[in-house]
């Protein structure tokens, strides 16, 4: 790439030529201030507060033009820091908050919230302006999502991040002028609309327009309430993101002082989620072997997502079929520890109350989906994202740094390397592999890492060699994250563009550890770490460090079958383990 | 449509619509303003007439001839004879027409402007005009493409596809130094010149035809009457940038435009002359509508492409420039509808016959929408470089009522206003900007003794808050601040430092608003509070407006004329008026709404407004 020389406050730098000078500002050690940037997703240079004063070669550009778009030439002299500069980046600042709901201290977002940390750094201690603020519609009828609209700043991410990246689109600016809002078309509910309730709209949002919906009182009141018995399950991704409530570098496993914490908090059990994607992988991986064998309906895709299932139902009904009938994780470990572990404990199922910590929104959904029941009794109560959890730790004034690392109970607790890759994208395809490979070749395979399905490419394809029935089959694969990726591959295979046995959807780019519900990263930190790399690797570490890394090598697992279960795919493995779908329609008028 | 001698064949066919050799032709103003002022009926009753009668007259619709005050309008024409203009014409004053002077050979004298006979040609209004764009407005039948192709229609196109390259087309618009008359003034050529040489496998032509500031019609009128030099214009656009396809993208409240440009564009694809292959060349140029929704910020060309995309119309950054990637990413060139309609005749007549009337720096003429606190309120086409006092005294005739006046607004909510001390400005792009002001799209309010500056800067303050797309802080945020605090100050609670807090936010809102709405919103507060700074503090420090207008900051008081005729406390809807018979009276200013009802009602001249 041809590089060009750009001045910045002073600073000589030789920069690329397609850089904006944002970009080249902190290449030159400048810090330009940011709201409505997200690099890559949202780059709209709405909210005018990355403007600097710019010349080229002594001719002075007209205006203060917007750094976030503005790309570098040659002899550019740009300053940030001008009284010009200054007082209209103030300006705009002061005018953003002239309109914001400013309860500050109480609100979801306090001390994490781009708006007030530019705030702090531009120093404004007074608003200027009294007049109207922004009218106050709070949608919160969604199991997921909250909107609302008097903490919005109007910055654009949610929009673009639900349009372009998740290519769902269900908000958009509707209104004009100063009433301009964003939401649903028709002022709809995010509840009925196509919203799959991913949560991806969360972690773009640089304050509290959108937040989930929070449970924590819901597991309080379990908590305190002596005829409960509360168990949890966190998901595998939340131990690499759940560290950064608490100040630590994204990605950093916490595995072991997530479950001292989850136990100081009052839970009865501290599970893990890792168990029940271990059996997920049983319960799916004899289902593809079975629908391979016996001529079922192929390509069978995975059912973890529940954003993904929900934008299935929603837009692409006649794959259903494909859809493997597995309960997520979530649901199979709500399951079976009301029925199986009730069981063993001597405990009612009804006094039991299923907790489940998930670095998802969608989850709360799930969860929540009338089918999710065994007899009457929920599989999962109530569903908590990672902030959620910090927020439940900090609450309880536990030091977090301090806790020793501790490991999960028995008999619902144990956990392979590979339920622990679960959590990213291509996970679950190398787990299902993991273990169909030494099924099918009779062998205890050492070479498990499977490269081809792992990283940030959207659409990945494979395909491995195996003995089926005696006879080496190729058994072709996709991995697809992000439902607009989701979308691609649907569309390929419907086209017979893309042959393939199995497919592995997650609803969330990067999977489960870029979930709505995890740690948000703010804009500025997201362009020097990639969350969803970083936390990736957290998990790959995590699958490395355990020492069994195949999930039929789960004892606990393979105790529940031996014990109760019997046989993957068998009669109480379909009752607990396995679902249905229905095709769900959008914008319904009640 | 083949060549060039089969059009001169048609036009030679033609001529004799427009101009006849025998019988009568008689022509009702069917724009607008004509059909507003009720023309339907007047055209149906001529027509009746004419047919009960069996005469040899043809009655026709035509557009605006500029002078909507008169409407309807009815003109008269017969070979060898002076034309007649009928105005205020009704059904019953056409059945008069029809008797005498359709048939009976005898004008009605009593219905021309001023019982005279005088017609508008020959009217002071008429007077310094000089008709480019609106050439054909008001004389043909814009639904008769015949009409259209009597007066030389499509010749340009002609000659553009078969004499020139579309460097030469490029270069006549150059040099004749045509400039963007939607707004900024942009060279035509130049912008055509940037499309150009884009490889791509789409370009397109846009006409904007999205007139949105307020009193503006200008568009509207030569949409409505003259639709194919439009059309025309954009095929030439499109073999000069190698577009093939051309939208025109009109506001849905312009129905009698969009019907017009229909039967236009109909008639020019049945004729061959938009479509393939044109006059026998491998040109082939299609047009379509797109109708807006009335948004103000459409009128922005980026918002403009997001619409006619089937996206919310909202400003997006430039670069990239629509030249380079425009509508769906293809290069596009976007010019206005009266832009358009000096194209066909520049590259008919040449650049240096454009070039002989205007300025150097801004050639040709402009068209007016004369509006507000002036006699003759209408459409004016002028020569650029008259001064703002001809078009506002011997054009416009002035203030009405002997008021003095005080200030013009050019450029809508985008401009600024313009007072006595620069009425000898030749009129030109370039010296309206140098006086805070810009040309826009061509408004022109005429505001006199009685318009309060403050009140004048929040009307148009108010417009732009709610026309601002929402996009960027600046104008969102900032715009609905300023209008706040003039608000704030027109109800008599503004304080003195109100007025730094408006220009802080003026300068940031010019400087940072992502598009030109936004960047030029501030305009006339900042040109009002330039020119009647007086005027603000007398609002803000003396808590009094001086023109009159702002209510919360009048007073009403009876004077020693009162006679105690009681009328006044009568007719006070608060009773704040008290006073015994025959003696003075007088108003408990806390009780008063400052409603006017007294004032109104005195017989004696004794309640003034302070």
């Amino acid at each position: 790439m041809d590089k060009v020389n750009v001045t910045i406050n002073g600073i000589q730098v030789s920069v690329p030529k397609d850089y904006t000078v944002l970009l080249a500002a902190r290449e030159a050690g400048v810090d330009i201030p940011t709201l409505c940037y997200l690099k890559d997703i949202n780059e709209i240079a709405a909210c005018r507060v990355c403007v600097v004063s710019v010349d080229i070669n002594g001719v002075p550009m007209r205006n203060l033009p917007a750094s976030c778009v503005l790309q570098v030439a040659e002899g550019m002299n740009v300053r940030t820091n001008t009284p010009e500069v200054r007082e209209a980046v103030k300006t705009n600042v002061e005018l953003l908050l002239a309109s914001h709901n400013r309860e500050c201290l109480t609100c979801r977002r306090n001390r994490t919230c781009e708006l007030q940390k530019l705030c702090d750094e531009l120093d404004i201690k007074e608003v200027p302006y009294d007049g109207e603020k922004r009218e106050a519609h709070i949608d919160d009828l969604s199991p997921s999502i909250v909107r609302d609209s008097s903490k919005c700043i109007l910055c654009g991410r949610c929009v673009s991040t639900c349009r372009n990246v998740q290519g769902i689109g269900v908000l958009d600016f509707t209104k004009r002028g100063v009433k301009t809002e964003v939401a649903p078309a028709f002022d709809f509910s995010m509840r009925d609309v196509e919203c799959v309730y991913c949560g991806q709209c969360i972690e773009a949002c640089p304050v509290a327009a959108l937040r989930e919906h929070s449970n924590i009182d819901d597991v309080w009141a379990a908590i305190d309430d002596p005829e409960k018995y509360v168990v949890v399950q966190t998901a595998p991704a939340v131990r690499v993101s759940l560290g950064e409530e608490f100040g630590l570098p994204v990605g950093t496993p916490v595995t072991g002082k997530m479950t001292a914490a989850l136990r100081r908090l009052g839970f009865d059990k501290v599970f893990d989620t890792n168990f029940s994607a271990d059996l997920t992988i049983m319960e799916e991986g004899t289902e593809l072997l079975s629908r391979l064998t016996n001529g079922g309906v192929l390509p069978m895709i995975t059912s973890c997502s529940p954003g993904w299932i929900r934008y299935c139902e929603l837009n692409y009904p006649e794959f259903l079929p494909n859809l493997s009938t597995c309960k997520s994780p979530q649901q199979m470990f709500g399951a079976i520890a009301k029925s199986y572990f009730a069981e063993k404990a001597g405990i009612d199922p009804k006094k039991i109350v299923s907790v489940s910590i998930m670095p998802c929104t969608s989850k709360k959904s799930e969860c929540a989906r009338p089918e999710m029941e065994v007899d009457g009794v929920r599989d999962v109560d109530y569903s908590l994202t990672t902030r959620e959890l910090g927020d439940m730790i900090k609450q309880a004034r536990i030091r977090f740094a301090s806790l020793p690392d501790e490991e999960p109970d028995s008999i619902l607790g144990e956990g392979t390397g590979a339920g622990v890759i679960f959590g990213t994208t291509g996970g679950v395809m190398e787990a299902a592999l993991r273990t169909v490979a030494d099924i099918l070749t009779g062998k205890d395979l050492q070479d498990i890492e499977y490269q081809a399905v792992r990283g940030l490419e959207g659409v990945k394809t494979a395909s491995v060699t195996l003995p089926v029935n005696g006879v080496d089959t190729e058994i072709k694969i996709a991995v697809a994250h992000g439902t607009a990726n989701a979308a691609k591959v649907l569309d390929a295979v419907k086209a017979g563009e893309l042959d393939v046995h199995f497919i592995e959807v997650m609803a969330c780019p990067g999977g489960c550890v870029h979930g709505g519900g995890q740690s948000i990263v703010s804009s500025k930190v997201r362009l020097d770490v990639n969350p969803k790399e970083a936390r990736a690797a957290g998990l790959y570490s995590e699958d490395r460090r355990l020492p069994k890394r195949k999930s039929h090598e789960n004892a606990e697992v393979k105790a529940l079958y031996d014990e109760y279960l019997k046989e993957p795919n068998g009669h109480l493995a379909h009752k607990l383990l396995h679902t249905h779908y229905e095709a769900k329609t959008s914008y319904k008028q009640d | 449509m083949k060549n060039l001698n089969e059009l001169k064949d048609m036009q030679a066919k033609s001529i004799d619509l427009v101009e006849i050799k025998e019988g009568m032709r008689v022509t009702v103003g069917m724009a607008t303003c004509g059909i507003s002022a009720g023309a339907g009926p007047v055209l149906d009753a001529l027509k009746a007439g004419v047919e009960a009668k069996g005469l040899n007259v043809n009655v026709v619709k035509t557009g605006c001839i500029g002078m909507c005050t008169y409407e309807p309008i009815v003109e008269v024409f017969e070979p060898g004879k002076k034309k007649v203009t009928y105005i205020h014409v009704n059904p019953e004053k056409a059945a008069e027409i029809v008797e005498k002077h359709l048939a009976g050979g005898q004008p009605v004298a009593e219905y021309t402007v001023g019982g005279s006979l005088k017609t508008l040609e020959e009217l002071d209004f008429y007077k310094l005009q000089k008709r480019v764009a609106l050439q054909n407005c008001g004389l043909i039948n814009p639904e008769d493409i015949n009409e259209y192709i009597a007066r030389n229609g499509y010749q340009a196109l002609a000659k553009a596809l078969t004499e020139m390259t579309p460097a030469d087309v490029i270069d006549t618009v150059k040099k004749a130094g045509l400039r963007g008359r939607g707004g900024g003034g942009f060279l035509t050529g130049l912008k055509w010149s940037f499309a150009a040489p884009n490889e791509a496998d789409q370009k397109y032509i846009i006409c904007n035809a999205d007139e949105g500031d307020p009193g503006a019609f200008m568009d509207r009128s030569v949409l409505e009457g003259d639709p194919h030099a439009v059309l025309e214009a954009m095929a030439i656009g499109g073999y000069a940038i190698g577009a093939t396809k051309g939208y025109i993208y009109v506001r849905a409240e312009y129905p009698i435009a969009v019907q017009r440009l229909k039967i236009a564009i109909a008639q020019a694809k049945e004729l061959g002359v938009l479509g393939d292959n044109l006059f026998g060349t491998d040109f082939s140029f299609d047009v379509d509508i797109r109708l807006g929704a009335g948004a103000f910020v459409c009128g922005e060309e980026t918002a403009l492409i997001a619409s006619i995309e089937g996206k919310r119309g909202m400003s997006r950054n430039k670069p990239p420039f629509p030249a380079n990637k425009g509508l769906w990413g293809k290069p596009s060139c976007i010019n206005n509808v009266e832009t358009l309609a000096n194209v066909a005749q520049i590259i008919l007549k040449g650049a240096d016959w454009f070039r002989s009337f205007g300025t150097e720096k801004s050639p040709g003429t402009k068209v007016f929408a004369l509006g507000g606190k002036i006699n003759n309120t209408g459409l004016v086409e002028v020569p650029m470089g008259v001064t703002l006092r001809q078009v506002i005294y011997d054009v416009g005739g002035g203030c009405p009522n002997g008021k003095e006046f005080k200030a013009v607004q050019t450029g809508g909510p985008s401009g600024g206003c313009i007072t006595a001390a620069n009425l000898d400005t030749p009129i030109d792009f370039d010296n309206l900007v140098a006086l805070g002001s810009m040309m826009g799209s061509g408004g022109m309010i005429v505001m006199d003794e009685d318009n309060c500056m403050v009140d004048i800067a929040r009307f148009f303050l108010d417009f732009t808050v709610d026309e601002s797309c929402g996009k960027c802080t600046p104008c969102r945020e900032g715009t609905k601040r300023m209008l706040e605090i003039l608000d704030k100050i027109t109800a008599g609670k503004g304080t003195p430092e109100d007025l730094n807090t408006l220009e802080k936010l003026a300068q940031t809102i010019k400087t940072t608003a992502l598009c030109g709405l936004g960047q030029t919103a501030p305009n006339p507060v900042l040109s009002t509070m330039n020119r009647f700074r007086d005027e603000y503090v007398a609002h803000v420090v003396d808590k009094k407006c001086p023109a009159g207008v702002c209510q919360a900051l009048l007073s009403y008081e009876i004077t020693d004329a009162c006679k105690g005729c009681t009328l006044c406390s009568k007719k006070c809807p608060v009773g704040a008026i008290t006073g015994n018979v025959k003696e003075k009276h007088t108003i408990d200013q806390a009780k008063c709404i400052k409603c006017g009802a007294c004032m109104d009602a005195c017989k004696f001249a004794a309640i003034i407004k302070k």
